[in-house]
């Protein structure tokens, strides 16, 4: 083959691997490293090194080969040095070492380490750094082609330090706007908790009920494998369930005693009120007003607001409304003490497929067994429920035989009946 | 006998020469490893490398430049550096980069290791 066939081949192959390093978008540093060897491979030149500029005023050494430890690896550089190099380039893109005033000025260092060519890397109009080059392991002085040569894959490394630099610009922001954004979530959060604050002061019985009810179905939903964002926003819906209680007689929610129709009537119009209060706001997670809405609605179509069924009932209102009785019973109210946990799971099993989606009823069945079983982490059941309530013996038996029970029995099929009753829920 | 250290190269010392062998393609990957093995071995004392291309069919601009490294080191710590059993068109490529100014080209292992044991007898003539 003619040498000069040869050098082509071995050119192009360098300029081929140079591109596809360039457009990587690994690690920095081993970028420049590699660009740089393929840069002096090419050649055949024994050293060199490749600077970045900073945006202030500091140039710094990226990679360096062949030039020993005693070189300067970061050097600064004055606005009108920058301008001297701008110039350089417009004028033939690389300069002999000691024609600079910059280079002489600060790279002394290199006079005897064999440097021959310094080359301003130039994109739009800007420093991106510098590239030192040694002389030819072959002796030979720089012909025209290997000038050409250099100027192109100089040209390629200052377009990927910069390409690089701005996608680090990118990155920036993007991750400053993600910091907003969990920010702007956690604002929202804190308001709706405060909001659910709200709603439960109202109630002298029922404080820190939104709180727990948003805990429970957040529990919940976990268990039933939804993504860490409809776990956020059935959270949410929790906190928010009785937000329509905001408009129902303050002496209707805190009557001490079992209300008559009239009042009843009057105090289960909130979730429809909720609704229409949630519905205008734009809430980061879906479906929270429908289910403040439907948290009343049974699977046996005998809740409110709409006496819907089983499938119409959207599965978010069912872990609301399941999480929202649980709360009620085992919570002491004016007319009567909080119930025992056997009490609970006995209604439990016997409203599952009526009231209760059984399978949401098992979801929460297995989470409160791994914190009895000391199988979770943390316990924010045995939390919310104080720490006796479920220390009972059989309490571990209970909920296996509930959730053996609720896992083969089908969900029970029932006639719809337009009828108000509850198992307990505020 | 040869033993593979530094990853997958493999290398063994005669006396004072430590032989490396190249692997089928020398790129970066490679190469670095290579160049690990003979900063080693001079580290430990060796006074003369063989780099063994007997596998090699291929050098790539980073291999040259790794390659190129590798003789500047062995040149600081008064090493010599041979190239045994290089194909012909890695000779070419050798050549006309001028690799060859500072390297020994052997036909084998064996020809490299006499031509060091030469060199170490023969009195330098200025």
């Amino acid at each position: 083959m003619e040498p000069s066939t040869q050098k082509l081949i071995h050119t192009f192959g360098a300029l081929a691997d140079l591109g596809q390093e360039i457009a990587s978008t690994g690690d920095f540093t081993e970028m420049v490293r590699t660009s740089l060897h393929l840069l002096l491979g090419t050649l055949a030149l024994r050293r060199g090194a490749v600077a970045e500029c900073s945006e202030v005023d500091s140039l710094r050494c990226v990679a360096v080969w062949g030039l020993g430890d005693d070189l300067l690896r970061e050097w600064t550089i004055t606005d009108a040095e920058r301008d001297e190099l701008l110039a350089a380039e417009a004028k033939e893109c690389l300069v002999r070492y000691s024609e600079q005033g910059f280079i002489v000025r600060n790279l002394k260092g290199l006079t005897n380490s064999g440097i021959e060519l310094v080359l301003p890397m130039i994109v739009r109009g800007e420093v991106t750094g510098l590239v030192l080059l040694g002389g030819k392991a072959s002796g030979e002085e720089f012909s025209n082609a290997d000038f050409d040569t250099i100027k192109a894959m100089v040209r390629h490394i200052g377009v990927g330090i910069h390409t690089h630099r701005l996608l680090e610009q990118v990155a920036q922001r993007a991750e400053e706007n993600r910091r907003l954004y969990e920010e702007l979530r956690a604002i929202y959060r804190d308001t709706v908790r405060a909001f659910a604050a709200a709603i439960d002061i109202k109630d002298k019985y029922t404080q820190g009920h939104s709180e727990r009810v948003g805990r429970y179905s957040e529990i919940i939903a976990r268990e039933m494998g939804w993504s860490e964002q409809e776990v956020e926003g059935i959270q949410i819906a929790g906190y928010l369930h009785d937000i329509g209680k905001l408009i129902v007689d303050r002496d209707i929610i805190n009557a001490p005693y079992h209300i008559d129709a009239k009042r009843s009537s009057d105090l289960n119009r909130h979730p429809a009120a909720g609704y229409e209060i949630l519905s205008p706001i734009n809430h980061p997670y879906a479906d929270i007003p429908l289910m403040a809405k439907y948290h009343h609605e049974r699977l046996d179509g005998r809740g409110y607001p709409d006496g819907l069924t089983d499938e119409q009932i959207p599965l978010g209102a069912k872990i609301v409304a399941l999480a929202d009785s649980f709360d009620a019973m085992t919570t002491d109210r004016p007319y009567r003490r909080r119930r025992s946990f056997e009490d609970v799971v006995r209604d439990l099993r016997e409203n599952s497929g009526k009231q209760f989606d059984g399978k949401v009823v098992a979801a929460f069945a297995r989470a409160i067994l791994k914190e009895v079983n000391g199988e979770a982490k943390k316990r924010p059941i045995t939390k919310m429920l104080g720490k006796s309530y479920l220390e009972g013996e059989n309490v571990a038996g209970l909920l296996t035989d509930l959730i053996a029970d609720l896992m083969a029995a089908p969900q029970a099929t029932v006639t719809p009946i337009k009828r108000i009753t509850s198992a307990g829920s505020e | 006998m040869d033993k593979p250290s530094g990853g997958l190269v493999r290398s063994h010392c005669v006396g004072t020469t430590a032989v490396v062998y190249a692997s089928d393609y020398l790129n970066k990957l490679t190469g670095e490893k290579i160049e690990r093995e003979c900063r080693r071995q001079l580290d430990c004392g060796c006074r003369a490398l063989v780099i063994d291309f007997s596998d090699t069919q291929l050098v790539n601009s980073i291999g040259i430049s790794i390659l190129l490294g590798i003789i500047d080191v062995a040149e600081k710590n008064g090493a010599r550096v041979v190239f045994s059993e290089v194909n012909n068109q890695t000779i070419e490529l050798f050549e006309m980069l001028g690799l060859t100014r500072h390297v020994v080209l052997a036909k084998d292992e064996h020809e490299a290791i006499l031509n060091l044991s030469h060199y170490e007898t023969t009195p330098i003539v200025h």
